[in-house]
C-alpha cells in the first residue's frame, strides 16, 4: 500500500517528489522520535498497574511530583506577571536601551543548562553577590526548594514574552483609539480592550513556562540541594532511578512525565487555536 | 501546433471544475478563455499545461497524447497570473533559465544563451532591465519579462493565465495592445485566460466563453457579440435587458399582453428575452402590442443618452438608449420595441 | 536553545502573509481630531511608564545580566592565565572535540531531514499534516531526562538491543553514537519549523514555472527553492547547533560521564563544578556562554535579513 494512498484524498500535483520526501519523512521520524518514545510507553507496560501504582505513590516520588509541579507552577505564575510587564514595555514604549532588552530576553533560551545552572548557584549561594545580601536576613536561596524555584524563573522567562510580543504588536490602535473616544479610561481600555486580545497569549506562555520548567534538569540540579523529600525534583528523580539501575521505576515515573507533556502541548495546541481566533486570524 | 481537449472532466470534491468540456485550438491562433471566477478556464489551461491532470478526457498536441507527457516535456510556455519570477534571479537569469536546464546535449553555449537572451529583451522592449531583480520592477515590467522567459524556450504553444489581471486599467491596455501586435509577429498558438470581457474581444481572434465548468459557446468576438447562443453568453458579454416573458402560439408576452413579437420558434412557457439598450426602438406612436413604460431617469448628455424606464407595473426598470432627437422626461410614456432580440427558455 | 520560541506556529495552512503593521486610523468615525498625534489615546501616564520600565529593567537585570556577569568573573578569577590553562585542559579539549563532533553530526542530520520534511509538508496538500506537523514538534515538549531515558531503554544493557548490542560489540549507550541520536532527537524539530512557514508562504508557483521550463524535480529545487530558503535554513542550523552544544539533561542520562571520551562540554563543565575547580568550571562554561551571544547576534541579523524576503 502506497504511502499516497494510505493518507488518501490527494490530489496529483506537477510538483514531484511527494512520495518519497513524506515516506523519509516518516520513516526519520519513526525512528528517531517515535519508537524511542513508545518503547518508554512498552516498558512501562512490563510493571503490572499494582507495581506502577506503588512506585508512583511512593512517598519520594509523590514528594517529587509535589515539588516540581508546585515550583514550576509558581515560577511560571511569576513569570506571567512580570513577562507582560517586560512585554508591555518592549512593545509600547520607548527608551534608551529597549531593543537590548528585548535581545536579552533570549538568553534563557540561548544558554546550555548547566551554564545557568552554575551561574546561578554562585549568584545565590551564601558566598554569592544575591545570596550574600540575603543570609543576614535569614534567607537560603542556593540548596534549598527557594533555590529551584528562582532557577524556574529564570527558564521559564520568555516563554510569556515571546508568545504574546506578536500578538501585541499587531493589535490595531483603532480599538484602543475608540475606547478612549467613547470615554474609557486608560486603565478601563486596557483592561477591556487590550487585554482579552492577549488573554489567551498569556495562558500559552504560562503553559509553555510551566511545561518547560517541570521538565527541566540542568539549571536546577546545581541549584537544588537534592536532598530527597526535600528538594529533589523529578527529573533528578528519574536519573537517580537510572543509576541504580531500577529501570523499571525510572520507567514509570518517565511515564507520567511523558502523559503529563503530551496534556500541556494538546492544552498549548488549544490554547494557540483560541489565541488565532481572538485575534481575527480564523473564521 | 493543433490542441484538441476531447470530454476532458476534473472534479475538486463535489465540485465540478470542468464538466465533459471539448475544445479545438488551431495552429497560430490567439484563443480567449473568457468567464466567471469558478468557470474552469484557469483549470482547463492548467491541465493543457500540465500543471493539472484531468480525471477523465483527452488532451492531444498534434494528434499525439499530451497527458503522458510531464510540463517541462510538453514544450509549453506558461505565464502566471502573479509572473512567478525567480526572485533570487536578475532578470537576464530568469529569461536564461529555460535554456540553462535544457539537458547537456541539447543546451546551447553560453554565447547562444546571451545572444537569445537579448534578441528577447529588446523584443520585450526592456534591455536596461537585464541586471535587475524582480522585485525592483514595476507589475507591468515583470509582465513582459516573464512572457520573455516563457518564450525563450522557444515553445508550440502559449498559454496566459490572467496575464493582466494585476495591472492596473491604463498598463493593462498597453500591454493587451503589445501581445496582439507580439502574436502578429511570432504565431506561436496561444491560449489566453481572463475574466475581463473587453480584453478577450479586443485580443483573441477566438473567443471561448465558460461558465461553471461548461464551455457556453465559442466563436469570433463578433459572432459571440452579435449571435450569443446561450443566455448566459448573451449577459456576460455586452450590456444586456432582460425580461421574463411568456411564449404563447409563437407569440412574446410580457405581463399579460402581447408585445408584437414573434416568439422564434421558442416552445410554449416561460422565457427570457434578452435585447442590448441601444437595440431598443422607441416607437413614435403608441402602439398597443409593444412594450410600454415611463420614463423614471436620464443619463448622460452628448449624443447618446441613456433613459431609465419603467415597464408595465413598474416592476421593471431597463435601460435604453435614446438618440438626441428623441424627447425624453421624466414621467413620459414610450412605447417600446426591440429591433433585435434573442430569447431564451428559463432554467427551472 | 531550549525549547520552543514561538510554539505550534506552523500549521497546516499557511499563516497570512505579512503581519500589517499599524494602520493609520483616518478612515474611522473615531479617528483622533490631529492625526499626527494618533498614539495619543494609547499612552500610558508618566508615571506608569516609569515604573513599568523600572520593574522590567530591573527583573531582567536580575535575572538575566547577573548571571552572565557573574560568568564573566567567575571565569576570570583566577587570571587569564588559569583561564586558558582550564580551557586547554587535555579532557576539555576532549569534551571540546566531542561535542563539535556531536553537535556536527546533529546538525547535519536535521538540516537534511528538515529539508525533506519540510517540502513533503509545505508542498503539497494532504490529510494528516497537522498531526505529522505535531508530532514533529513532540521532542520541544519532551524533558531532556526522557529525551535520555528513552534511548537507555532502547539501546542500554537492559534494554530492548541491549543483549544483541554487546553480542556484535556495538556500544551506543555510554558512547558517541548514543550521544549523537540523543542530541539528534532534542533538536530534531529545529530546522523543520523555520522552513515551513517559509516555504507554505512562498507557495509552489516558482516551482511550477521552473518545471514547466523543462527543469527537473532536483534542477527546480536547487536552483529555485534552496536560494528561496537559504536564510530561514541557516536561521534554523544556527538554533540547531546551538542547543545541540548546549544540551545537558538528554546528553548526561545516554554519557556515562567518562572523563576524557563521554563528556561533552556542559558535562565537562558539571565534572569541574562538582571537583570544586570552580573557576575552570566557569572558565569553559564562558565558552558557552559566548556561543550563546554570538548566535543571539546572528540570529537578530537574520531575522533582519528574513523579514526583507
Amino acid at each position: 500500500m502506497s504511502v499516497t494512498a494510505i493518507l488518501g484524498g490527494r490530489k496529483r500535483s506537477v510538483i514531484p517528489g511527494f512520495g518519497l520526501t513524506l515516506g523519509i519523512t516518516l520513516l526519520w521520524l519513526s525512528l528517531i522520535v517515535l519508537i524511542p518514545l513508545a518503547g518508554l510507553f512498552l516498558k512501562t507496560t512490563e510493571l503490572t498497574f499494582a507495581q506502577f501504582l506503588a512506585v508512583i505513590t511512593s512517598r519520594r516520588v509523590l514528594h517529587a511530583f509535589q515539588l516540581s509541579f508546585g515550583l514550576s507552577l509558581a515560577a511560571a505564575a511569576v513569570n506571567l506577571v512580570f513577562g507582560a510587564i517586560v512585554v508591555w514595555a518592549v512593545v509600547r514604549y520607548r527608551f534608551p536601551g529597549r531593543r537590548l532588552l528585548d535581545a536579552i530576553v533570549d538568553i534563557p533560551f540561548a544558554l546550555p543548562t548547566a551554564v545557568a545552572g552554575i551561574a546561578l548557584t554562585t549568584l545565590y549561594a551564601p558566598s554569592g553577590w544575591i545570596g550574600g545580601l540575603l543570609a543576614p536576613l535569614g534567607i537560603k536561596v542556593a540548596f534549598t526548594p527557594l533555590g529551584i524555584f528562582v532557577a524556574l524563573v529564570f527558564i521559564g522567562l520568555p516563554f510569556v514574552v515571546r508568545t504574546v510580543q506578536p500578538v501585541l504588536e499587531d493589535l490595531d490602535s483603532q480599538y484602543e483609539e475608540a475606547a478612549a473616544s467613547l470615554g474609557a479610561g486608560r486603565w478601563t481600555t486596557v483592561r477591556r480592550v487590550v487585554l482579552p486580545t492577549i488573554l489567551p497569549a498569556l495562558l500559552t506562555g504560562f503553559a509553555l513556562a510551566f511545561a518547560r520548567a517541570v521538565g527541566e534538569y540542568g539549571s536546577v540540579i546545581f541549584i537544588a540541594g537534592n536532598l530527597p523529600n526535600v528538594s529533589e525534583i523529578v527529573p533528578l528523580l528519574i536519573v537517580i532511578r537510572l543509576q541504580e539501575f531500577h529501570y523499571a521505576d525510572a520507567t514509570a515515573i518517565g511515564a507520567v512525565m511523558l502523559v503529563v507533556s503530551f496534556i500541556l502541548l494538546f492544552l498549548v495546541n488549544g490554547l494557540q487555536r483560541w489565541s488565532e481566533l481572538r485575534i481575527g486570524k480564523r473564521n | 501546433m493543433k490542441i484538441s481537449a476531447t470530454d476532458v472532466s476534473k472534479r475538486f470534491g463535489a465540485f465540478a471544475a470542468l464538466d465533459r468540456v471539448n475544445l479545438e485550438v488551431r495552429s497560430g491562433e490567439l484563443l480567449a478563455l473568457l468567464g466567471p471566477s469558478g468557470s474552469g478556464k484557469t483549470t482547463l489551461l492548467r491541465i493543457i499545461a500540465g500543471l493539472d491532470w484531468p480525471d477523465e478526457g483527452q488532451v492531444l498536441f498534434d494528434g499525439e497524447d499530451a497527458l503522458k507527457r510531464s510540463a517541462g516535456e510538453r514544450h509549453v510556455g506558461f505565464v502566471f497570473q502573479h509572473y512567478a519570477l525567480f526572485r533570487h534571479m536578475t532578470v537576464f537569469e530568469n529569461i536564461a533559465f529555460g535554456l540553462r536546464v535544457k539537458p547537456r546535449h541539447e543546451r546551447p553555449s553560453e554565447e547562444e544563451i546571451r545572444a537569445r537572451v537579448q534578441k528577447l529583451l529588446s523584443l520585450v522592449q526592456l534591455g536596461w532591465l537585464a541586471d535587475r531583480h524582480p522585485n525592483q520592477l514595476s507589475g507591468g515590467q515583470r509582465q513582459r519579462i516573464a512572457l520573455a522567459r516563457a518564450l525563450a524556450i522557444e515553445p508550440r504553444l502559449l498559454l496566459l493565465d490572467e496575464p493582466f489581471g494585476a495591472l492596473d486599467a491604463k498598463v493593462r491596455k498597453e500591454l493587451r495592445r503589445w501581445l496582439r501586435e507580439l502574436h502578429s509577429e511570432m504565431h506561436v498558438t496561444s491560449i489566453f485566460v481572463t475574466h475581463d470581457q473587453e480584453e478577450a474581444m479586443e485580443v483573441a481572434d477566438r473567443v471561448v466563453v465558460m461558465d461553471r465548468g461548461r464551455i457556453e459557446q465559442s466563436g469570433t468576438p463578433q459572432q459571440v457579440y452579435e449571435e450569443p447562443q446561450t443566455a448566459f453568453v448573451h449577459e456576460f458579454i455586452g450590456e444586456s435587458i432582460m425580461l421574463p416573458v411568456v411564449v404563447l402560439n409563437n407569440a412574446v408576452h410580457f405581463e399579460g399582453r402581447s408585445v408584437g413579437l414573434d416568439a422564434q420558434g421558442a416552445p410554449d412557457g416561460i422565457a427570457t428575452l434578452f435585447a442590448r439598450p441601444f437595440n431598443m426602438t422607441i416607437l413614435p406612436d403608441a402602439e398597443p402590442d409593444s412594450l410600454r413604460g415611463e420614463v423614471r431617469g436620464i443619463h448622460g448628455i452628448g449624443p447618446a443618452r441613456r433613459i431609465d424606464v419603467a415597464l408595465g407595473g413598474a416592476q421593471t426598470v431597463i435601460e435604453v438608449d435614446a438618440p438626441r432627437s428623441q424627447h425624453c422626461a421624466i414621467g413620459q410614456v414610450l412605447h417600446l420595441r426591440p429591433a433585435q432580440y434573442r430569447l431564451f427558455p428559463s432554467e427551472i | 536553545m531550549s525549547t520552543v520560541q514561538f510554539t505550534a506556529r506552523i500549521k497546516a495552512e499557511p499563516k497570512p502573509a505579512h503581519r500589517p503593521a499599524n494602520t493609520p486610523a483616518h478612515d474611522t468615525a473615531m479617528a483622533p481630531a490631529m492625526p499626527q498625534h494618533r498614539i495619543d489615546a494609547r499612552e500610558d501616564a508618566p508615571w506608569v511608564r516609569f515604573v513599568v520600565i523600572a520593574i522590567a529593567v530591573g527583573f531582567m537585570s536580575l535575572f538575566i545580566v547577573l548571571p552572565l556577569a557573574c560568568v564573566l568573573t567567575e571565569a576570570l578569577a583566577k587570571g587569564v592565565a588559569a583561564y586558558f590553562a582550564a580551557l586547554t585542559n587535555p579532557d576539555t579539549l576532549a569534551a571540546i572535540r566531542l561535542t563539535l563532533l556531536a553537535a556536527a553530526i546533529s546538525v547535519v542530520a536535521n538540516m537534511i531531514f528538515g529539508i525533506i520534511a519540510s517540502w513533503a509538508i509545505a508542498k503539497f496538500e494532504f490529510r494528516g499534516k497537522n498531526l505529522l506537523i505535531t508530532l514533529i514538534e513532540l521532542p520541544f515538549s519532551v524533558s531532556p531526562v526522557i529525551a535520555g531515558l528513552v534511548f537507555v531503554l532502547l539501546f542500554g544493557l537492559q534494554g530492548y538491543f541491549g543483549a544483541w548490542l554487546l553480542a556484535h560489540h556495538i556500544k551506543i549507550i555510554f558512547a558517541l553514537p548514543g550521544i549523537a541520536l540523543a542530541t539528534i532527537f532534542v533538536t530534531f524539530p529545529f530546522v523543520v519549523r523555520e522552513l515551513i512557514p517559509l516555504m507554505q508562504e512562498q507557495g509552489t508557483e516558482e516551482e511550477e514555472a521552473a518545471l514547466s521550463l523543462g527543469a527537473s524535480g532536483l534542477t527546480t529545487f536547487f536552483r529555485v527553492t534552496l536560494p528561496n530558503i537559504k536564510w530561514a535554513l541557516l536561521y534554523g542550523v544556527l538554533l540547531c547547533n546551538a542547543r545541540a552544544m548546549g544540551e545537558f539533561g538528554a546528553v548526561s542520562v545516554v554519557s556515562g560521564h567518562i572523563r576524557g571520551q563521554t563528556l561533552t562540554i556542559p558535562l565537562q563543565v558539571e565534572a569541574l563544578y562538582d571537583g570544586y575547580q570552580i573557576a575552570a568550571a566557569f572558565a569553559v562554561a564562558s565558552l558557552l556562554a559566548l556561543l550563546a551571544i554570538v548566535t543571539l547576534v546572528i540570529k537578530i541579523v537574520l531575522e533582519a535579513r528574513l523579514q526583507q524576503e
